[in-house]
């Protein structure tokens, strides 16, 4: 292990109830790294953000995050300890608007306290422009979050996860539901993202994967098969059984 | 949100004043001193109906057990004026303990002796009870119907323990205020009377400003995510549990001071605070009246109640099914309750089903069309 490293998942297995969604699961994730991951349907992938962020305790095995063991804690404290998670289903609140949704992830420190006695500080409310612009929704910041398209609503929760400032991003299918374009915009935002955030990109859409130009891993059955460039992975004779066909063999 | 909606809310929350302003004014010169009386207790139920609203309307919390921290409000006040009017009592105590023998005041009436202690008590102890059952419930991550039966099952636990305790507070005949004395005057009398309802409506309006602070900005918007979506909350890095234990406690406290103006002006507390139905209704109050809005749960408690016994007084017995028709003609037909419905333009869609008003085109609508154009 060296000073590089931010994550560290060692033996993963979570079995629900006799069904093993994450088998011996091991995945290792330096700074600065945006790393994709793929893998056919129940392949696990959600399973294995679960575990990570807290939602998930694993039956076996250890998620090391900056030196410390996450296993164990609370979604709330992996959460402020600097770990930033985007739904697979875009999961924004939609009874307050783009504004308020954003309030709520820039704000720092999260106590009650916080909230209910003191204004929300400039600097947060610069940086919510700040995001606002990035995603392009400057001109909705008092529209509810309900009534943005589908695209829009994708894009105000990565403006909410990027205004956490987390040190990792876990990104579940970001741009399921765009368009060609929105998703080429998505790929260019999540790359500029990494280099100063650790980011994870889940999705099957392998233009997009390709278009991030990053290292993949691919998972099936709840283990890594095989990880590498895209060039790699895509000859790699496992990775196209699984991907091109019989995957009920 | 559009021009014209927000100048309606301020003509509505206007009106309201202006309305409420005179009732407060004009209301113990106009009104009979029973009929006062009556408006008065039902003002003091629109504060637990804040409560309900803040826990429910906002942060999604259906309790059915709000009875117990009304209840302990009541009692806080009864106990006081109890003990500090007891003086021509056998052993300076209150009557009742000569009917069952006890000789010695049970030990926690003896702060009761003490105003102070008793303005406190009144909304501290509910607020306390109810962060504690609150912690323990939602640390558990009990939700949902869980939760509503489980805040019912604590009700039935005070109302049978209260039921049972006549040697320390007269069990089921409850504690009678309206003999007693406060500064000097009889707690029952008319004047005094007149002086609980001012007292109330200042109350009441305290209360409301107090719950809109609370449900204003980030706090209130982090009550409604937990409502909407707690895991989103989590994941963001709040801790929900703190939340909905603040919340609670404070709907807690609001029930304490509720139960304490409602058992001066009705001239006792007893268990019968704390039956299953009572707390439901409260939940109806703010149901009809409007959830989520504050307003509408003050004008749920007091119409509402208002109704119930005008309508009890001309066909006694057929109050439950009327309030039973209201509640499922709300659920069904107003889901957003009254309140709610007119903010939402209700009345001018219905008023354009029946073509008495043409369409307008508002700001919201030229937005969508242009939405759906692109
Ligand atoms: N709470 C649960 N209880 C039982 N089984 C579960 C649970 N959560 C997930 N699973 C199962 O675990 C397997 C992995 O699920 P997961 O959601 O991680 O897959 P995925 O790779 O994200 O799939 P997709 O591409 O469809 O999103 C699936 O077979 C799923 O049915
Ligand atoms: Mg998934």
């Amino acid at each position: 292990m060296n000073n590089k490293n931010l994550l560290n998942l060692i033996d993963i297995t979570v079995s629900f109830e006799g069904f093993l969604a994450l088998n011996k699961l091991n995945l290792n994730l330096n700074k600065g790294e945006l790393r994709a991951v793929i893998g056919p349907n129940g392949a696990g992938k959600t399973t294995f953000l679960d575990v990570i962020t807290g939602k998930v305790k694993p039956t076996k095995g250890e998620v090391i995050f900056k030196g410390k063991s996450l296993i164990g804690r609370n979604e709330h404290k992996i959460a402020r300890l600097g770990v930033g998670r985007k739904f697979q289903s875009p999961r924004i609140f939609e009874n307050l608007t783009v504004k308020e949704n954003l309030e709520i992830s820039v704000t720092t420190p999260k106590s009650p306290l916080n909230l209910i006695n003191k204004n929300i500080k400039d600097e947060q409310l610069d940086e919510i422009e700040r995001l606002m612009k990035i995603v392009n929704l400057s001109q909705k910041v008092n529209l509810k979050a309900g009534s943005l398209s589908h695209g829009q609503k994708q894009w105000l929760e990565i403006a909410m996860l990027v205004g956490q400032k987390p040190d990792l991003m876990l990104v579940d299918e970001p741009v399921a539901g765009l368009t060609d374009e929105e998703t080429d915009l998505t790929a260019d935002l999540l790359k500029s993202l990494s280099g100063e955030n650790t980011v994870v990109v889940i999705d099957h859409d392998m233009e997009f994967i390709r278009r991030l130009d990053s290292n993949v891993s691919v998972l099936n059955q709840g283990t890594v098969l095989c990880e590498g460039t895209m060039e790699t992975i895509q000859k790699d004779k496992k990775v196209i059984d699984v991907y091109l066909g019989r995957p009920e063999d | 949100m559009s021009q014209s909606k927000i100048k309606f809310d301020k003509k509505i929350v206007l009106s309201f004043w202006i309305i409420l302003i005179a009732l407060i004014i004009a209301a113990p010169t106009i009104l009979p001193v029973f009929r006062l009386n009556l408006l008065g207790r039902y003002l003091s139920l629109s504060i637990v109906a804040l409560g309900v609203d803040l826990i429910w309307g906002y942060t999604g919390l259906l309790s059915l057990g709000q009875g117990i921290f009304f209840a302990l409000g009541g009692y806080c006040a009864a106990m006081y004026l109890q003990i500090t009017s007891s003086s021509e009592f056998p052993n300076n105590i209150p009557e009742f303990f000569a009917l069952y023998g006890v000789e010695k005041l049970p030990f926690f009436w003896e702060p009761f002796r003490s105003p102070a202690f008793t303005f406190f008590a009144i909304w501290i102890i509910p607020a306390l009870v109810a962060g504690l059952i609150g912690f323990l419930v939602f640390r558990n991550r009990i939700k949902g119907v869980y939760f509503s039966i489980l805040t019912q099952a604590s009700l039935l636990v005070f109302f049978n323990f209260f039921n049972g305790q006549q040697k320390l507070i007269n069990g089921t005949n409850g504690l009678k205020t309206d003999v007693t004395q406060l500064f000097g005057q009889m707690v029952g009398s008319e004047s005094m009377q007149r002086i609980f309802f001012w007292v109330t409506a200042i109350l009441v309006i305290g209360a409301w400003f107090f719950a809109k602070w609370v449900v204003k900005g980030r706090f209130g918007n982090i009550l409604i995510g937990i409502r909407d979506d707690e895991p989103r909350v989590r994941f963001t890095g709040y801790n929900p549990v703190i939340f909905k234990t603040i919340i609670f406690s404070i709907a807690g406290g609001l029930a304490g001071i509720s139960g304490a103006l409602y058992t001066v002006q009705s001239g006792i507390v007893s268990p019968q605070f704390m039956t299953v139905p009572f707390s439901i209704e409260m939940v109806i109050w703010v149901a009809v009246g409007g959830r989520g809005t504050l307003l509408g749960a003050i004008m749920g408690a007091v119409f509402i109640n208002y109704a119930k016994s005008l309508v009890s007084e001309a066909l006694p017995a057929s109050w439950m099914f009327i309030q039973g028709g209201l509640f499922i003609l709300v659920v069904t037909a107003l889901p957003e309750g009254v309140l709610g419905w007119i903010q939402g333009d209700g009345p001018r869609n219905l008023l354009q089903r029946f073509g008495l008003k043409r369409k307008i085109e508002t700001y919201p609508s030229l937005e969508i069309n242009n939405e759906a154009k692109k």
